[in-house]
């Protein structure tokens, strides 16, 4: 009998072979992630029939460019979702070391590496706050940053006065950071690409990524296994913190000056909303770099695609909601979760 | 009374435990030897769970003192308990549902790729070895003759509540531990499942393992434990060889404090009301 049936067995085998195949490699991406990238070629697509510019290496600069902030934030708000978490005040942050990083910058007579390490310092000041409050003042983490979103908020205010703060533009640091290239590439891609690097292989290749993961699936057993989760919740806040000043820096390079809120107001949401689109779960344990990046790129792509066209771009705001209400229906509908009830 | 030889692998005497006003554990006396099973058993709140997360870190006890292998230890948090080689597995099965069995059965405890240069080896962030874990978790599957579990890499939240049981009780072993303890790992699962882990803790024992079993199920207690120690109440009413007495006798032991000549005394058993 194994004699007989043995040729069909083999060529069976070898299919399944090649549909594990597939299936793997579907699986590496993310079925997520895949359909983050149809929607992502389809912007494109639509947009490029509808302008020829919009495909030009120059918009493309200026969307990665755009979205390089709000980028920054989301990677962060990732590790922070899969913890199980969220930030709210990220937003906050970024214009508090805006303002930090150029005022610094002045009164130290110009010195750029004052401005960058005053800026990451208070930035990880915040995180570290942010974390405190939470595990020892026992308040959930929405309502916590909710309060540090309003206050980083109010301080940034308080010490620039509510109005943009010092002049960076006469440093070459600050010009390299904000206009420089790279290999023709903008140094804010690369920034944006370093730190994406290295929170992927944080997530996925340390020890300590395994357990941010642990501690979102089940914090009782990541709790029971031995690991300090109050160290990792406050550390983890304190890297959104640091990232945070990246992005202030970044819009003080931008601009040209410190900015309290302009151009940093609404951001945490806006990474929020890409972390979620990109296949993180609220409710923490599942997230990844590739699909927050995907996120962010298809906002950016959908947000300049309606600002070439000349859309009002209140439309553009109208558009991202409706874009990530259908991915979460898409993906909890997937998860096959049943309608009762609050959803998890 | 008892027949044991050689020295206890771990022996808690005169716990105390308290939880604000509530005195739960009253001079409780434990002992477990190596290759065998030793139930503990008892009524809802009689302080089970309680008296194993003493053992166990979760929380310090009041007072008393933890002998492991003929020395005194203190045990203060999970890790201590693991570096002894106590490991418990949870009521409440400490499982991670997004992630997959070999990376449940590491958690906390991940194995890094080792760099060949020592410079390296200071320098760099040590990452982890996916392969060693899953080889490692696969050997110690294969050495409980688990068949059960298809893949180390299916996710835990895809498992049934036996294959769950299996995996948690697997990670227990993987880590060489000397005392095993089971908090009842059968009370969700149906007969085929429950007669896979008790046949399970059966052979953790015949390994030379230190078994605890916490169960409320005689049939489970009879059919695996060597000897009985029950709770009345946060007092240890008795401890005896699982030979020398019945499951009627236990029953009385667990809901009364006593049976016959066996357990408290009735001034005991009645003040503890
Ligand atoms: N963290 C805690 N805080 C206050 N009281 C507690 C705590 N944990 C347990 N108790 C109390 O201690 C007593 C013993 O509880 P324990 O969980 O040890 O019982 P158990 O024997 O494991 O019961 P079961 O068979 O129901 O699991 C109960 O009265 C319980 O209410
Ligand atoms: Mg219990």
């Amino acid at each position: 009998m194994t004699q007989t049936s043995a040729p069909p067995e083999g060529a069976r085998r070898a299919d399944v072979r090649q549909g594990t195949r597939l299936r793997q490699a579907v699986g590496t991406i993310g079925g997520q992630n895949l359909s983050l990238v149809i929607a992502l070629v389809a912007v494109l697509a639509l947009f490029g029939s509808l302008n020829s510019d919009y495909l030009g290496w120059s918009n493309i600069q200026v969307m990665a460019q755009s979205a390089t902030v709000v980028g920054l934030l989301a990677l962060v708000q990732t590790v922070v979702i899969v913890c199980g978490a969220l930030d709210i005040s990220t937003g906050s942050q970024a214009g508090l070391t805006s303002v930090v990083s150029a005022m610094a910058f002045t009164s130290a007579g110009g010195n750029a590496m004052a401005g960058i390490g005053a800026a990451l310092a208070v930035g990880v000041a915040c995180g570290v706050v942010n974390g405190l409050i939470i595990v020892y003042g026992r308040v959930n983490p929405v309502i916590a940053t909710l309060a540090t979103l309003a206050a980083f908020k109010g301080v940034a205010q308080l010490i620039s006065d509510g109005s943009a703060q010092g002049y960076v533009l006469g440093d070459d640091i600050f010009i390299f950071i904000g206009r420089g290239k790279i290999a023709g590439v903008p140094v804010l891609m690369w920034i944006l690409l370093a730190v994406a690097i290295a929170v992927h292989i944080l997530l996925k290749y340390t020890d300590v990524g395994r357990n941010i993961y642990a501690i979102g699936g089940n914090d009782t057993a990541a709790r029971l296994a031995g690991i300090d989760i109050n160290k990792y919740l406050i550390s983890v806040y304190a890297l959104a913190g640091l990232v945070a000043a990246v992005a202030g820096i970044i819009l003080t390079a931008r601009t040209g000056s410190g900015q309290p809120t302009s151009g940093s107001e609404g951001l945490e949401l806006k990474a929020i909303t890409a972390a979620a689109l990109g296949g993180c779960a609220l409710k923490g344990g599942r997230g990844g770099v590739g699909g927050t990046l995907l996120a962010v790129a298809l906002l950016g792509a959908l947000d300049n695609g309606l600002t070439v066209q000349g859309v009002n771009s209140f439309w553009q705001n109208v558009a991202q909601g409706t874009l990530l209400v259908c991915a979460v229906v898409i993906q909890q509908r997937r998860s096959g979760e049943r309608p009762v009830g609050l959803p998890t | 009374m008892t027949s044991e030889t050689g020295t206890p692998l771990l022996e808690l005497q005169r716990i105390n435990k308290s939880f604000g006003a509530v005195h739960v554990l009253h001079d409780v006396d434990f002992t477990v030897h190596p290759g065998q099973v030793t139930a503990l058993v008892g009524d809802n709140g009689a302080g089970k769970s309680t008296l194993i997360k003493c053992v166990a870190g979760i929380y310090p006890a009041d007072s008393g003192t933890i002998v492991f292998e003929g020395a005194p230890v203190t045990v203060n948090s999970p890790r201590d308990a693991a570096a002894l080689g106590i490991e418990v597995v949870y009521q409440d099965l400490a499982l991670s549902d997004n992630l997959d069995v070999a990376q449940n059965m590491f958690l906390g405890r991940e194995r890094k790729r080792k760099y060949r240069l020592p410079l390296l080896q200071k320098l760099l962030p040590r990452t982890l070895d996916e392969a060693a874990m899953e080889e490692a978790a696969r050997e110690t599957l294969a050495r409980l003759s688990v068949r059960t579990v298809a893949s180390v890499r299916q996710q835990v939240a895809s498992l049934s509540g036996g294959q769950r049981q299996t995996v948690a009780i697997a990670k227990a072993v993987l880590w060489e531990s000397k005392v095993v303890i089971l908090d009842e790992p059968t009370a969700a699962l149906g007969v085929a499942q429950t007669e896979q882990v008790l046949a399970l803790v059966r052979r953790l024992a015949e390994a030379g393992h230190g078994v605890v079993l916490i169960s409320h199920n005689m049939n489970d207690v009879f059919e695996v434990a060597d000897r009985i120690t029950a709770l009345y109440l946060g007092r240890v009413a008795a401890d005896v060889k699982a030979s020398d007495v019945s499951r009627s006798q236990v029953v009385e032991l667990i809901t009364a404090g006593r049976s016959g000549d066996l357990g408290l005394a009735p001034s005991t058993a009645a003040e503890s009301i």
